[in-house]
């Protein structure tokens, strides 16, 4: 290949936005503490392998005392009028809006997804979130729940690395604005956004105890769900460890929401919007590296379509930008982390190994930390274990169908369903595959979009349990 | 502050001028005409307010359409974050409506300020609406075939509405906030004693990131502008809140001319919660059927 | 690139069946993938978030000026304008002497010849002289008249025609005669190179703008042109992705090249860029020069000489320090 004419210069986005500490405590009753063991752990910038910080390990004690000052704090913001616990929301949505650019940067550095991404697509929706639950605050009346819907207590948050500011504010918006109050248990490898946040909720004058942030890694996490006077449990991660908490409150009264992985059918029509349907391909299986649970990863194309599609999909995929997160360029960053990193490498050798035909776009990706080029896998069948497990990664299995039946049949073939995609100019194709997916969200003629409004969660093996919109409130609201 | 100064000192206040809000400029009535404004209860002069002609009316529609496009078009997200944006902006001038209500209403300060608080959170409620209302009062509809069947609500349009005579500020964002929550545009005639409130919010809207034109102010004679609103062919509801009965009758007659929506007067009482009637009022519900079929 | 096409030759005889009939044609152009307009949206806005910064900024100023088709049209054009524009397109910054050239001159066909002679009395004869014709910018004539409004001007020297399309015939569903129309001038222009403005404001939908294109291309355009200029929706980001999507389809189903011309609207360096970015990231390297995109634009050009300021002095430039002509 010859040198492009037309070749962007490097355009960082300035990291002096964000002063990261060299060490972080817990967030407990409304103030930074030691882990009462004093331990710690390490948070690096998956792009560069460079520490950024040192984060408290909350292990049980830890938990305990954060879900005493959740407790302590319950009686009063769930007895305040909403329309005061709405203005508390509305105070986080605004600060989150003045701080997007710190947080921005912030999330791309401890994550390693693009600017792009964190700047264009995390922080608004994270501002939005909180908007429209701090709307709900003074009118749970109208939430469905029946007349006067009662707060369930104290949550108990779990959320995952992809998207970790975002997953927080699906979890806590809607807890607060219900009345509850929360633990909240980062992911091990994405701590700091939730520290910040902590900070917000300081500038918010949030009342102490309404929101507690424990960070540590898994047994932090069971220590958190396991504890008996969580009324609620909220999980946003693996199917594995979905089901370990499933089983750890069977018995209780304590409710519980899942959402989980997925394996999402994107279903593509020979009548299709052809280069609108690339880039939902594109976006639906690279946005975020495909560290997303409703990525588009399994790509069903009808056969008649299957050539000219794949063309302009191999053509696109050479026009991504792999490489530093911070540069406003960059359409693919990094990996989380080592481990997942090793798992996304695993299941792409399965895939050659099984007899799948494996390509990826010329690029360069950069020595330090942890990349995964862009990868396309054609000649997939159900069979493979690149069509039935969920990768988390940039990594897309090409699968073909000839009937509409048949891609019905393909997709749902699976024990996740979560998402799924279909293009097709045909309005009533679109109604009727919609009704036969097993899936918790469809999307037609776009992909991987999200709203405040619009209710997210999944069937089967995807969890149980709806974020977002009206169902995402029933999930904090006892009826009454 | 609109109060003249009273204690003496070494400094005379500014006066302000108060003006209509029209299309999103601050004109004086076409007419050259102002009335005397009066404090409640001391009947001491306030202000010289433009007493609007039919002709201000007739202006203000033309606006008001004219914003309906872009306002019915927003999303609903933006239109709740405008609303939110004008409680911040009353909240910044709290001190200013407080005593601006206290002298129209007759009202302690402690009072007045009470209703101000009450105004500025009514905008907040009314701005957490936006999003959510679609989701309250529409819905698919299980009809018995192969359809898609979807009802959505959508703002009726351009709607007058007759501010309450007695609460100035409270009562006025009480009937104002929910015609425009949903998409509709206004055209809003001021109590005619108590107008101070209602100019000086027009202020506050216009830096609050609402199109102008969404909201027009108009002070004067209520029955003199209401008349023409009501009998006009391009204004698509009335709200009465502030008419007396009689005028109240003959204006829902007029309003039948072209089927208007009629929201009637309805007591007084602008500290409870609202329900989501004076929402429902100016929306009209949309139903989209669409076959389901492979 | 040009080889994508090679294995497509069973397309290729199946586009010379499509414009044998009035009702072939049509079946064709209406075959066409549909273009759904909030993704097509939402991709041009994407691209406009690209950062262009130093040295890609400093290339893509350059290539934008030498991009320029350097636009007269008023009724109000008088020689001294229209050689007051020559001289600016020669000699766009006067203080600085790298400053490259524009790409053309666009006029009236009846100054054209006044256009050709300043360009050669300037020195600048590699500049070309584009005339809009056939009833510019509405359209409505005869076809005679059309015709003869460009012989006159290539007569005139131009070495470029930008003709308007029939869109009511258009709208109409008469794409044969469109196609006819586009033939018949291309022949009139002989040598002259042959730019298809569809004005895409009035088709109104992209599936019109993809249908125009194809049918354009089909018919022998040298360039297809998003717009006179003259109405109030002109080029769009989105309008101008469709369309390089659309040569770029043609020369893989065709093996042959055309170029793509937005016109009006793009005033700004920022704005010149974002177009460039969708260039480069759409068709790539095969369409970043004059020869196959161009500017139609009049005061872009003062944008970008005081963005060019700003890049070698490091101060913000003002329009004190461009040249109005």
């Amino acid at each position: 290949m010859n040198a492009k004419l037309f070749a962007y210069a490097p355009a960082p986005e300035s990291r002096s936005v964000v002063e990261i500490a060299s060490s972080y405590g817990l967030f407990i009753d409304g103030e930074f503490r030691e882990a009462a063991a004093g331990k710690v752990f390490k948070t690096l910038a998956p792009a560069s392998e460079e520490v950024l910080s040192e984060v408290a390990y909350g292990d049980e004690a830890d938990v305990d005392a954060a879900v005493r000052a959740a407790r302590a704090a319950f009686g009063a913001w769930s007895a305040m009028p909403g329309a005061e616990r709405a203005k508390y929301l509305f105070r986080i949505a605004r600060i989150v809006q003045e701080r997007a650019r710190e947080l921005a940067v912030l999330e791309t550095l401890d994550n390693g997804k693009p600017i792009r991404e964190t700047r264009d697509a995390d922080l608004p929706l994270v501002a939005a979130h909180f908007f429209y639950y701090a709307g709900w605050a003074d009118k749970l009346a109208y939430a469905g729940c029946g007349p006067n819907p009662r707060a369930l207590g104290v949550a108990a948050q779990v959320i995952p690395w992809n998207f970790p500011l975002l997953m927080l504010a699906w979890k806590v918006a809607p807890a607060l604005a219900a009345g509850n109050t929360v633990v909240l248990k980062p992911a091990e490898t994405t701590p700091l956004s939730a520290l910040f946040f902590a900070d917000i909720c300081r500038q918010a004058g949030l009342p102490k105890g309404v929101v507690n942030i424990v960070t540590g890694d898994g047994a932090t996490g069971a220590s958190l769900v396991g504890h008996p006077d969580v009324n609620k449990v909220a999980f946003t991660g693996s199917t594995a460890v979905g089901k370990q908490i499933a089983r750890t409150v069977a018995g209780t009264e304590k409710r519980l929401t899942l959402e989980l992985g997925g394996k999402g059918a994107n279903i593509v029509f020979e009548d299709a919007p052809l280069d609108q349907a690339v880039e939902g391909i594109v976006g639906g299986i690279f946005f975020n590296q495909g560290q997303v649970c409703c990525a588009g990863s399994r790509l069903l194309v009808q056969e008649s379509v299957q050539e000219e599609l794949l063309d302009a999909l191999k053509r696109r995929l050479g026009t991504l930008r792999v490489g530093d997160p911070l540069d406003k360029n960059t359409d693919v960053g990094a990996i989380n982390s080592a481990e997942q990193l090793a798992r996304i490498t695993e299941l792409a050798e399965a895939g050659e190994a099984e007899g799948a035909q494996r390509w990826s776009p010329p690029c360069e990706l950069p020595g330090e930390g942890y990349w995964f080029a862009p990868t396309v896998f054609t000649g997939v069948s159900q069979a493979h274990r690149i069509a039935r497990e969920e990768i988390f990664g940039p990594v897309l299995s090409v699968l073909t169908f000839r009937t509409p039946d048949e891609a019905v049949a393909k997709a749902n073939n699976t024990p996740y369903g979560l998402s799924a995609g279909i293009w097709t100019e045909k309005g009533s194709r679109i109604l009727k595959l919609a009704n036969q997916l097993r899936a918790g969200v469809v999307w037609a003629n776009t992909f991987n979009k999200f709203d405040p409004t619009s209710p997210f969660g999944g069937y089967k093996e995807s969890g149980y349990g709806r974020e977002g919109g009206r169902h995402g409130l029933e999930a904090y609201l006892e009826h009454a | 502050m609109s109060t003249p100064d009273t204690h003496s000192s070494a400094r005379l206040s500014v006066l302000k001028t108060y003006k209509l809000y029209v299309g999103g400029k601050f004109p004086r009535s076409e007419s050259g005409r102002v009335y005397e404004v009066t404090e409640a209860k001391s009947g001491q002069w306030l202000a010289n307010a433009p007493l609007a002609s039919r002709k201000d009316a007739r202006d203000a529609v033309v606006a008001a359409r004219k914003a309906f496009g872009g306002w019915s078009g927003a999303t609903a997200y933006n239109r709740g974050q405008i609303l939110y944006r004008i409680a911040e902006m009353l909240e910044g001038r709290r001190e200013q409506f407080a005593a601006e209500v206290a002298s129209a209403e007759g009202l302690s300060k402690a009072k007045a300020q009470a209703r101000t608080d009450a105004a500025i959170d009514r905008w907040v409620w009314y701005a957490g609406w936006s999003d959510k209302l679609a989701q309250v009062v529409g819905g698919g509809n299980p009809v018995a075939g192969p359809f898609f069947n979807l009802s959505t609500p959508e703002p009726t349009g351009v709607v007058a509405v007759l501010a309450p005579r007695s609460s100035s500020l409270l009562g006025l964002v009480s009937v104002l906030a929910p015609v425009i929550v949903t998409g509709n545009t206004a055209v809003v005639v001021a109590s005619k004693a108590a107008p101070l409130p209602a100019l000086s919010l027009a202020e506050v809207l216009a830096t609050s990131d609402l199109p102008g034109g969404v909201v027009n102010m108009l002070s004067g004679d209520t029955a003199e502008l209401a008349r023409p609103l009501a009998a006009h062919q391009d204004v698509n509801a009335i709200d009465l809140a502030g008419a007396d009965a009689e005028l109240a009758a003959e204006l829902e007659g007029a309003a039948a001319e072209n089927l208007k929506r009629v929201l009637r007067p309805d007591g007084d009482d602008w500290a409870a919660e609202p329900g989501l009637e004076r929402m429902t009022a100016f929306l009209e519900t949309k139903t989209v059927w669409h076959p389901i079929g492979a | 690139m040009p080889t994508d096409a090679a294995p497509r030759d069973a397309g290729r005889g199946s586009l010379s069946d499509v414009v044998t009939s009035d009702a072939a044609l049509r079946r064709f152009l209406q075959g066409l993938p549909g273009v759904d307009a909030v993704g097509l949206e939402a991709r041009a806005a994407a691209l406009g978030t690209r950062s262009i910064k130093t040295t890609a900024k400093a290339y893509a100023l350059d290539l934008a000026i030498s991009m320029i088709d350097l636009t007269t049209l008023e009724g109000a054009d008088t020689p001294g304008k229209v050689r007051s524009l020559c001289a600016k397109g020669a000699r766009p910054d006067p203080g600085d002497r790298s400053t490259p050239r524009v790409a053309a001159i666009c006029v009236y066909g009846d100054m054209a010849a006044v256009a050709k002679e300043a360009l050669a009395e300037l020195g600048a004869g590699e500049i070309n002289v584009a005339s809009v014709a056939t009833a510019f910018p509405s359209g409505r004539a005869a076809m005679p008249v059309k015709l003869a409004d460009t012989r006159d001007a290539v007569a005139a020297g131009a070495d470029e025609i930008d003709m308007v399309i029939d869109r009511g015939a258009f709208l109409a569903g008469r794409y044969m005669q469109v196609f006819e129309e586009i033939q018949e001038v291309k022949a009139a222009c002989g040598a002259a190179h042959l730019k298809v403005i569809f004005e895409n404001g009035e088709l109104a939908t992209y599936d019109n703008i993809r249908r125009a294109s194809w049918l354009a291309m089909l018919a022998g355009a040298d360039f297809i042109k998003t717009s006179t200029g003259k109405v109030a929706v002109n080029a769009t980001p989105p309008n101008t992705l469709l369309m390089l999507e659309a040569v770029r389809d043609f020369r893989a189903a065709t093996g042959r090249q055309v170029g793509v011309k937005p016109a009006g609207g793009i005033r700004t360096a920022k704005d010149a860029i974002k177009y460039l970015v969708m260039v480069n990231e759409t068709v790539g390297d095969d369409w970043l020069s004059p020869d196959w995109f161009r500017f139609g634009a009049s005061s872009l050009l003062n944008d970008l000489l005081m963005q060019r300021q700003k890049l070698s002095t490091g101060r913000y430039s003002g329009p004190d320090y461009v040249t109005v002509d």
